[in-house]
């Protein structure tokens, strides 16, 4: 039976904070499945925060978690609530057409 | 006192140019400044004639450069206050005449604002006590001269005109500043004073000019000479004069007729000290003089257009100036420039009048009939064209008869030879000046566009300012005649005159004033039966006589000559350099390579900003990846 250490942990949030990016770079689609994605950068960066936590014996970085947590959900509200303003203004979330910021 | 004639003006300018929109009655304030000008030069001219009085007020230093200096300065002298009272009494004349005239002007302050400020200009010039401070009056009304004539901006011919007379302008002040530059190297100073004191040290030195042996005296007389013939219109550069008609009538009679194009004449007489030790430039003038009143009279023989008329006859006005001068009589052609302000600025405003009564007709060929319609403007023309003819006891026979006189005891081949162009020129005057009021006022009607009934008196303040003018031209001769050129008159002049020889004279004898007289009266029934009762006679002499008349009527092809010599090679050479030089070479790898070259940049930088969000995601996760990279390790 294989010891779960750090570097399982660490693994683990790596790879999700990769399919975070990923999901930002390849989504041509739908702007909620940005905000999707930040999501999940930041859920591997409680991971990492918890586990790391654990390994120091310091529960400053669960705080820490907890704090991310609650940054997580206002920006989760606030970012669905830009959705909704923008589709009221444009009629679509497409992210192939949000390219005002065009130089 | 003086301070306050000078910059009255100025004010005047200033307030008009830059607050004349928002200021209800601007003009009438800017034309009561200059009167108030006119009345205190008046003053001036009554003490120089009556007390000597003389000053020399400073305004401040201009330049000190070790033992060279040069002031601002109002220097009074009889010279300048004679030109004094006839600057600012004219001009006050004329701004008050351009209430009424540019009255439907929308851009009135603008007009008054330049006026005003060739008046100060003008003022500068005459003030002067050195070269230096008499050239910037000297491009002062250059300028103004230049505003004025392009005045009406949107018509094409007016900036052609305004632009011709500038460099006509350039090319007399070319050789106008080589002169000031001769007297600084030789003289070592620009004050009048000092340099005159010296001329009879340096009269026989010889300098190299252009290779040749020159004397110098001589060379700078001839320098100077060629600015004042730029200024005042003598032959070869006086192609600008008539083509300065396009701009608004007063311009013509202030700027065009009474005042700066006398400048020339004033310098030349400033100069009298450095003239009188040259003979050669003296009879240069002389005879430059005499050609130009000579063959401007022979143009205005045949000209249309009014004003052209009038602007040729300056034209030879200023000659018999020049003549005066050249045989050596500069007081008389003083009065004479005096004399000739008042008929000719009159004779301006009149045609301005008659203008404004035609609809703004200039042709006179489409005029007539006209004078019971308009006997005020009648009257005044009428005056007018007998001072200017010099018909008996008006002010232009007092001074033109004077020239005449002189040049004919001068007693060399050129004296007698301008005495006789002078006769000749005078009647050829009378021609020319009542062919103009005959054509204008008398015979039939002969425009179909305007309705005879339409004609009309002109504004009160026109004809006012215009009579008064008319008064002047009747009594200013025959008021000033002893002073400015009878027995005393060498004690008024004192020193601002130098004359080397004797300028008294015998009478006359019978004849000569009988022959100038008749000849000046007999045009008057001859031009009447010529141009109003058998004009068929003289459209067979034209007839027989075509290529005559088109010499004249063509100005004997000056302005021809002008454009084969100078223009037109002139034009293929900066058509060359700005093609091949200007644009192909210095624009195309200067200014418009650099600015393509960041064009290009800037246009691929631009694609990088492609506006998906992603893409700027991207780059920030590259950015920091490379900085991670690098903290890392290093």
């Amino acid at each position: 039976m294989i010891e779960i250490g750090l570097g399982h942990y660490l693994t683990l949030s790596a790879v999700i904070f990769s399919i975070g990016i990923i999901g930002i770079f390849l989504n041509r689609k739908n702007v909620i499945i940005i905000l999707m994605s930040i999501e999940l950068i930041l859920l591997a960066v409680n991971i990492n925060l918890v586990s790391f936590s654990i390994y120091l014996q310091n529960i400053v970085g669960q705080i820490f978690a907890i704090f991310i947590l609650t940054v997580a959900a206002a920006e989760a509200a606030i970012g669905l609530a830009i959705i909704v303003i923008y589709y009221k203004n444009k009629g679509s979330i497409n992210v192939e057409s949000i390219n005002t910021l065009k130089g | 006192m003086e301070y306050i004639i000078i910059f009255l003006p100025l004010i005047g300018s200033i307030v008009s140019g830059f607050f004349g929109k928002n200021l209800k009655s601007n003009e009438y304030i800017i034309s009561l400044l200059v009167l108030i000008s006119a009345i205190l030069s008046i003053f001036i001219f009554y003490g120089v004639v009556f007390n000597d009085y003389s000053s020399n007020k400073l305004i401040f230093n201009w330049m000190s450069s070790g033992s060279f200096v040069v002031n601002w300065s109002i220097n009074i002298d009889p010279l300048t206050s004679v030109m004094l009272v006839v600057v600012s009494l004219i001009s006050s004349v004329i701004h008050f005449y351009s209430i009424g005239y540019m009255s439907h002007d929308s851009y009135k302050p603008r007009f008054m604002a330049y006026l005003s400020l060739f008046t100060f200009s003008m003022f500068v010039l005459i003030t002067a006590d050195n070269f230096l401070q008499l050239f910037f009056g000297w491009e002062g009304v250059g300028l103004c001269s230049y505003l004025l004539i392009g005045f009406w901006f949107k018509k094409p011919e007016a900036n052609a005109a305004a632009i011709k007379a500038f460099i006509v302008n350039r090319v007399g002040d070319f050789g106008f500043a080589i002169g000031i530059f001769l007297i600084f190297i030789f003289f070592k100073t620009v004050n009048y004073n000092e340099v005159f004191a010296q001329v009879p040290l340096l009269a026989l030195k010889e300098v190299l000019f252009l290779g040749l042996e020159f004397n110098l005296i001589t060379l700078i007389c001839f320098m100077l000479f060629f600015g004042a013939m730029g200024k005042s219109a003598q032959i070869f550069l006086h192609t600008w004069l008539p083509d300065a008609m396009e701009g608004p009538t007063p311009v013509s009679a202030l700027i065009h007729a009474a005042t700066m194009v006398t400048a020339g004449v004033f310098l030349v007489v400033r100069c009298s000290p450095i003239f009188e030790y040259s003979e050669t430039a003296l009879n240069f003038v002389a005879i430059i003089g005499m050609t130009t009143a000579f063959f401007a009279a022979t143009v205005a023989l045949v000209q249309n257009d009014i004003k052209k008329i009038i602007a040729y006859s300056t034209c030879s006005q200023l000659g018999y100036m020049f003549f005066a001068v050249g045989v050596g009589a500069y007081h008389f052609a003083i009065f004479h420039l005096f004399t000739h302000a008042f008929f000719k600025a009159l004779l301006f405003l009149g045609s301005g009048c008659v203008i404004h009564a035609f609809n703004d007709e200039q042709d006179i060929r489409l005029m007539g009939g006209a004078w019971k319609k308009i006997p005020y403007t009648y009257l005044l023309m009428i005056i007018g064209t007998l001072a200017l003819t010099g018909f008996p006891f008006l002010s232009g026979y007092y001074s033109k008869e004077a020239i005449i006189e002189f040049a004919y005891f001068k007693g060399s081949t050129i004296g007698y030879y301008a005495a006789f162009v002078g006769i000749g020129t005078a009647f050829l005057t009378s021609i020319y000046s009542w062919r103009l009021i005959f054509k204008t006022f008398h015979g039939k009607y002969k425009n179909k566009k305007n309705k005879i009934n339409k004609i009309h008196e002109s504004p009160l303040i026109m004809l006012l300012s215009a009579g008064f003018l008319g008064i002047g031209s009747i009594f200013a001769g025959f008021l000033f005649k002893d002073v400015f050129i009878g027995e005393e008159s060498l004690s008024f002049w004192g020193s601002s005159i130098l004359f080397l020889k004797n300028t008294l004279h015998n009478h006359p004898p019978m004849w000569l004033p009988i022959t100038t007289t008749l000849l000046i009266i007999l045009p008057i029934p001859m031009s009447y039966y010529l141009f109003v009762n058998n004009e068929k006679i003289l459209n067979i002499f034209i007839l027989k006589n075509k290529n005559f008349y088109n010499f004249f009527l063509n100005k004997w092809y000056f302005d021809e000559i002008y454009d084969f010599i100078f223009i037109k090679p002139l034009k293929r050479v900066g058509l060359f350099f700005w093609k091949n030089c200007d644009v192909k070479i210095i624009d195309k790898y200067g200014p418009d390579g650099l600015s393509r070259l960041i064009k290009n940049i800037s246009d691929r930088s631009v694609s990088f900003q492609s506006g998906y969000l992603y893409h700027y995601a991207f780059v920030m996760l590259l950015g920091l990846s490379i900085l991670l990279t690098y903290l890392i390790i290093f």
